[in-house]
Formats: structure tokens, C-alpha cells, sequence
């Protein structure tokens, strides 16, 4: 039953990736200006994963930028040519990146749109005039966390997260929580075994501290060997690097 | 004391024009270290191996006398120690036996043997029988090198087997060290769809599943008496450290392997008494030591961060190298067998996957130098001389490398290549040359060369 909720939130997961790849490809390409004699032109790509979410959660920017001195993202700041940041839009945000170069200039824009918390107001106020199943519920309002390169460390951005999470549970003390350690596909299965133990740890220490019982959560580690995104990209690798829940039964 | 501008330049120019040829010849031996540590660097044998007597009429003879030929040629190719004259440089002869051949003939340009392999094969009554030698071509006077006769069922893997047990015995009596044609190496692979414990003989024949459990089954490590095989397992308690026992045909009990937490990476002793591996079960994970039998748990290390991948140094079984994610990026570190005396032997990067050579001298291990987010660097195998900390990367522009294991006689690595989503098994020499590809599928990962 538990692998049957796990395929299914991959699949879940599966749909959203490839629908953002899809709508990764409309992007309109990168935009140049004037580019200086023997000095290649710039290019530019900045991507959200994912485009739509509640206001409290995470979204991934994902960049690659080439033939550029100096890159920044509004409302960021200069960034690395390439990379990933999480960022927690409490709004509907576009963000904009611009690559300066020799030969130019490029830009691109990622559009988040925030939807205001819902689901999490109406299961705190009454539970059961709700008609979403305690699945739903959970679905709702524990969500996967995202952690940065090789980190196992419980960034600011998942803090939201984690309460709303621990919020929950504490409304609902039947419900046993499994958290899954997820890791991208570079590097060993063996040293990212341990990684994706250290975050399923991280996230369980963090509800602990929240005050949830110990003995309701169980971790395990998943490494790099059941990814939920499958793809040789930044903004894969990000979508793998998580602490997963789901209900222990 | 004055030295005048003139001669000062003078000085300097003497100097340079002396050191250059020295810097040249360090650049041109820049492997010498690893040859010499991992026996490779002795002046190699030539010798020829002669395609052997198809001996009666049975219908199967010409077959299993080809495939012992093109066996036993390959298993000496791959020792590192000869010099082989190709089979179109050497006589068309088949002498079935010293009375049969003329050493003058090999011992002459073009074929220049030292050596030469010969000997007769022959199936009778469903028994195959192989008589072999070894005769000195320079010296025809002397009696064998070396003469043996074997036998075994008739068959195909029995006719690679016989030349296997030959091969070795020319290694062991030619190069004084075992050699390695008898090995086996144990791999994970998802060929099957999940993840099973798989084993092949040491040049990619013989590819068998070893496991059937239908999870998820990574790290095999196989005993050094060759009659178990631990691993690491996914089953509804987590991860825990299994058991399969080669002679029983099936999985028995290793209880400490399973006390809570996430269990990885076992690594038998050389001695085959005692199992180091990464267990989660106090928290954090950390190095424990198990008896061989599953009993006797203790705790290596205590520091906050991933501790995973133990291997001991097989020659002491005093120290013990693992990878720890204690300072952030993982590094390759060694401590005494109790936990004592810990050193940290790389410098940065991201270094997983430590393997101790059977010498004790040396690490090999996996190693991005330049890892982090938009760097182009690879994942390649290294060996680091444990002593002087000096390092040579063997693997260069190849896809990304990981889990080198060493072959017991030292001289060989495999290891686990990926290149553009296909992961396989390679081996190679200890210096990084003559890297061979083994497996086939595009889902074989985590060789482990076996003990003997």
C-alpha cells in the first residue's frame, strides 16, 4: 500500500515535470542586443520548478547562462552562471534574469504563480466539514521538502513547510508519517544512501523539535535509487533532492 | 662572497639545461610508483601460446579446444606480466606435447618466445582432459617449466575453467604471485528489473544472477573464502545488511544486520572474521563492526554526517578507510580498527568509494576534483600510495567512474563506468592502462573482485 502511494505520487510528480518540459520548450528564446564584432552573443535560461504553488512553499529557480561576465536576478542579486536557488514567493512573482557579456546582453523571465493558503485554513477550522480524505488532507498539508547541493541541512525556505506539516499532524495524532530520503543521480548510491538518511533525519528531527511524538515518524532512505524526476538537468536533480512524506500505515 | 651578474646567469643556465632532462623523465614516469607498488613494472616474459592438439574424434573436441585457446591467450593477455606473441607471429605448429615441436622455430623472429604454452586436448567418454606445458624455447636442452594434466566433465564452461586453472598455474610458476584467472567478480545488476546480486568470472564469462529477492540489492561484498556474499537490502524494515550463502544455494541470517536504522556497505575483514558497515541505528550514520556471524555490534565512529563505504586494509586488518561527509563534500579517511587515530587522506573534492589494495600500500578510490554546481569535472578512479599521500588518476574523458575493487593479486582494478545513462563493468591495470569493457546490459553497477 505504501509503494502504491509512492508510485503514485511519483507518477503525480512524473506528470508535473513533463508538463513543465513541456512548457519549458514555448519559452520564448533568449532575447539579444547588439553583439560586439568577434564576441559571442550571450544566452540565457532561467526556469521554476514548480510554476504554480500554495504561498508558504517552495519553488526551485534553475539557470545556465553562457558568454556572460556578469548575471543577476531581480530581487536575487548577482548569481553563478549557472545554478539552482530555492525561493518561498509569498506572491505571484516573475523573476528575470539578465546575462551581461561582451557580445551583449540576454535576458529571461520565470513566472510563479502563488495561490493563497486554502486547503490548510479549512481543515484547521473544521475537520470535518471537510470532504477531502485524511490522504488528501495529508497530501495537502505535509509537503516534500528540498534541500540544497550535498546538504542534509533544513534550509529557512522548508521552516513553513515543517510547521504547516507539524500543525497537521499534531490536529491528527493517529496518523504515522514515513519520511523518505531522496538524493540526485551524481555522485555514489552509496555515499547519497547516507545523504538521503541524513535528510529523512533532518526532517523528522525538525517535526520532533515541533513537538510530534518520535515513535509516530519512520525514515528511510532512498538515495538516488528511486528518483522521482529522471532527467540529467538542474532542475531534476533539485526535484530529487528531498525528504518525501507520506502516511505510515 | 660576490657572485658577478654574468656568472650568476651562467650558474642558472647550467642548472636548467641539467634539470631538464630529469623533469622530463619524472613526467614520462609519473606512473612508475603505482607499477612498481602494484608489481607492474618488472620486465615483462614474452611468450606464446601455442593452439593446442585437438587429440580423438568426438564431434565436441574442435569446439572446446577453440574456446581453451582463445581462453588461455586472453587470461595471459590480461595478467600484466607477458608479452605475448600474437598468433600471427607464431608458428602454425600444434604440438600436442614436448616431443612434438620445434623450439627453434619459436624461439626465432618473428615470434622471439622465451615461453611457449602447448599441450593437447582431448573428450572421451564425456570427460574432457587437457595436458599442458611450458618449455623454455631458448633453452631446448632443459627439461619443462611446467607440466599438468587436467580434467572435468565435458563442457563448454569446463573447457574456460581448465584453461582458467592452466593460465594460473603459468602465472603462479612464471611470476611467483597467484594469478587471477580463477577470480570471480560480484556486480549488482537490473537486468532482471530490480536490482539482484549478480557474479561473472573475472573477463566478463559466465554472467550468472546470484540473488532473486525482487527489492532493491546494492554493495555485494564477497567473503574471502568465497562461500558467502553480504550485501545491502531494502525489505519493509528498511535497509539492512544480507547474507547469501554460495554453498547453501540461499539467503542465511546475519542478525546484526537489521537492528533498526538504514544498514549499508558491508566490507568483510581480510582475515573473514569480522564486517565493518554504515548503520543509521543510533541516529546518525555511522562505521559498526559486526563478527562475521551477525553478533558482537559495536560503533567505530561519533561525528555528526554521513559515515559510509568501509574497506580494511586486508594485509593488517588493523585499519579500516571510509568516506565521511564529516566536513561536507565526502572524503576519503583512515582510522585504526578501533576507531583510534583518524586521518583524513583527501583534499577536497568529492572522493568516494575507497577500495584497500591486498599490498596494504595503496587506496583506490573515486574522485570529482573539481565537484560542484557548473563545474565540468569527472568522476574518475584514482590510487593513492597511503603513506606519501601522492595520487595518480587512471581514468581520464570516460564517462563517470566509481566502486574500483581490487584484484587479489594487485595488479588489476575493476570497476563501474557510466557513460550517457549505460552503466558497466571495466577493468583495467593498476596504472589505468588496458581498460576493458566487461558487461554488456546498460544496468551493471558496484563490482567487487573476489579474494582468490
Amino acid at each position: 500500500m505504501k509503494s502504491g502511494n509512492r508510485i503514485l505520487t511519483c507518477l503525480v510528480l512524473l506528470a508535473a515535470v513533463v508538463g513543465f518540459a513541456g512548457c519549458k520548450k514555448k519559452t520564448p528564446p533568449p532575447t539579444s542586443t547588439a553583439p560586439e564584432i568577434n564576441a559571442p552573443a550571450p544566452t540565457a535560461q532561467l526556469t521554476a520548478t514548480p510554476t504554480t504553488v500554495t504561498a508558504g512553499d517552495q519553488v526551485v529557480l534553475s539557470w545556465r547562462t553562457s558568454n556572460a561576465t556578469s548575471i543577476s536576478i531581480d530581487g536575487i542579486g548577482d548569481v553563478p552562471s549557472s545554478g539552482v536557488k530555492t525561493v518561498t514567493p509569498s506572491e505571484s512573482t516573475s523573476y528575470h534574469l539578465v546575462a551581461r557579456g561582451d557580445g551583449g546582453s540576454a535576458d529571461a523571465t520565470a513566472r510563479v504563480t502563488v495561490n493563497p493558503v486554502q486547503n490548510a485554513v479549512a481543515v484547521n477550522n473544521d475537520m470535518s466539514s471537510s470532504n477531502l480524505t485524511e490522504e488528501e488532507q495529508f497530501k495537502a498539508n505535509v509537503q516534500d521538502i528540498f534541500f540544497d547541493y550535498d546538504s542534509y541541512d533544513v534550509g529557512s525556505n522548508a521552516s513553513g513547510a515543517l510547521s504547516k506539516s507539524a500543525a497537521f499532524l499534531a490536529q491528527h495524532p493517529n496518523i504515522k508519517v514515513l519520511i523518505g530520503g531522496y538524493c540526485d543521480e551524481r555522485g555514489s548510491n552509496e555515499y547519497n544512501l547516507t545523504l538521503g538518511q541524513s535528510r529523512a533525519n533532518s526532517a523528522k528531527n525538525a517535526l520532533v523539535q515541533a513537538g510530534i511524538a518520535e515513535n509516530r515518524i519512520r525514515v528511510v532512505s532512498y538515495g538516488k535509487e528511486k528518483p522521482f524526476c529522471t532527467e540529467s538537468t538542474e532542475e531534476c536533480w533539485q526535484q530529487n533532492r528531498r525528504a518525501g512524506f507520506s502516511i505510515d500505515r | 662572497m660576490t657572485v658577478s651578474f654574468r656568472n650568476l646567469s651562467r650558474l642558472l643556465a647550467a642548472i636548467a639545461i641539467l634539470l631538464a632532462p630529469a623533469l622530463q623523465t619524472t613526467a614520462l614516469h609519473a606512473q612508475d610508483w603505482v607499477r612498481t607498488g602494484s608489481g607492474l613494472s618488472n620486465q615483462r616474459i614474452r611468450i606464446a601460446a601455442a593452439d593446442f592438439k585437438p587429440v580423438g574424434n568426438d564431434p565436441q573436441t574442435p569446439e572446446f579446444k577453440t574456446i581453451f585457446d582463445a581462453t588461455l591467450f586472453s587470461d595471459l593477455s590480461n595478467a600484466g606480466v607477458f608479452d605475448m606473441v600474437s598468433k600471427s607471429m607464431a608458428p602454425t605448429a600444434t604440438p600436442g606435447s614436448p616431443q612434438e615441436i620445434s623450439l627453434p622455430q619459436w624461439a626465432a623472429d618473428p615470434a622471439n618466445a622465451s615461453m611457449v604454452a602447448l599441450g593437447a586436448l582431448s573428450v572421451t567418454n564425456g570427460r574432457l582432459t587437457v595436458s599442458g606445458w611450458v618449455l623454455d624455447a631458448k633453452n631446448p636442452a632443459s627439461p619443462p617449466v611446467l607440466g599438468k594434466q587436467y580434467g572435468d566433465a565435458a563442457s563448454q564452461d569446463n573447457a574456460r575453467a581448465i584453461a582458467h586453472r592452466f593460465a594460473d598455474d603459468i602465472i603462479a610458476r612464471l611470476s611467483g604471485m597467484n594469478g587471477i584467472a580463477e577470480t570471480k567478480i560480484y556486480f549488482v545488476s537490473a537486468r532482471s528489473g530490480t536490482k539482484e546480486i549478480w557474479a561473472m568470472d573475472y573477463d566478463g564469462q559466465n554472467e550468472h544472477i546470484v540473488t532473486r529477492l525482487g527489492s532493491t540489492s546494492l554493495s555485494p561484498r564477497i567473503s574471502p573464502d568465497n562461500t558467502r556474499v553480504a550485501f545491502s537490502s531494502i525489505g519493509k524494515e528498511g535497509w539492512a545488511i544480507r547474507m547469501y550463502s554460495l554453498e547453501l544455494g540461499r539467503m542465511v541470517a546475519f542478525p546484526g544486520g537489521a537492528a533498526g536504522g538504514s544498514n549499508f556497505s558491508p566490507a568483510w575483514s581480510g582475515d573473514g572474521s569480522k564486517i565493518a558497515f554504515s548503520s543509521s541505528r543510533s541516529g546518525d550514520p555511522e562505521i559498526w563492526v559486526a563478527d562475521s556471524t551477525g553478533g558482537n555490534l559495536h560503533k567505530l565512529t561519533s561525528f555528526h554526517g554521513p559515515d559510509v563505504a568501509p574497506t580494511w586494509n586486508p594485509k593488517t586488518n588493523s585499519q579500516i578507510a571510509w568516506v565521511s561527509g564529516r566536513t561536507g563534500l565526502p572524503q576519503i579517511y583512515t582510522m585504526d580498527a578501533d576507531g583510534a587515530n583518524i586521518q583524513r587522506m583527501t583534499d577536497g573534492g568529492y572522493a568516494i568509494s575507497p577500495s584497500w589494495s591486498p599490498s596494504g600500500q595503496f587506496l583506490s578510490f573515486s574522485w570529482n576534483r573539481k565537484y560542484g554546481p557548473g563545474a565540468p569535472g569527472g568522476q574518475d578512479i584514482y590510487v593513492m600510495d597511503i603513506a606519501s599521500k601522492r595520487w595518480l588518476q587512471l581514468t581520464h574523458d570516460a564517462g563517470s567512474n566509481d566502486y574500483p575493487s581490487w584484484s587479489p593479486d594487485g595488479r588489476h582494478l575493476v570497476f563501474e563506468r557510466a557513460i550517457g545513462g549505460r552503466t558497466e563493468i571495466w577493468t583495467m591495470l593498476a596504472d589505468g592502462t588496458e581498460q576493458h569493457q566487461l558487461t554488456h546490459s546498460g544496468k551493471d553497477f558496484m563490482p567487487n573482485w573476489s579474494w582468490k
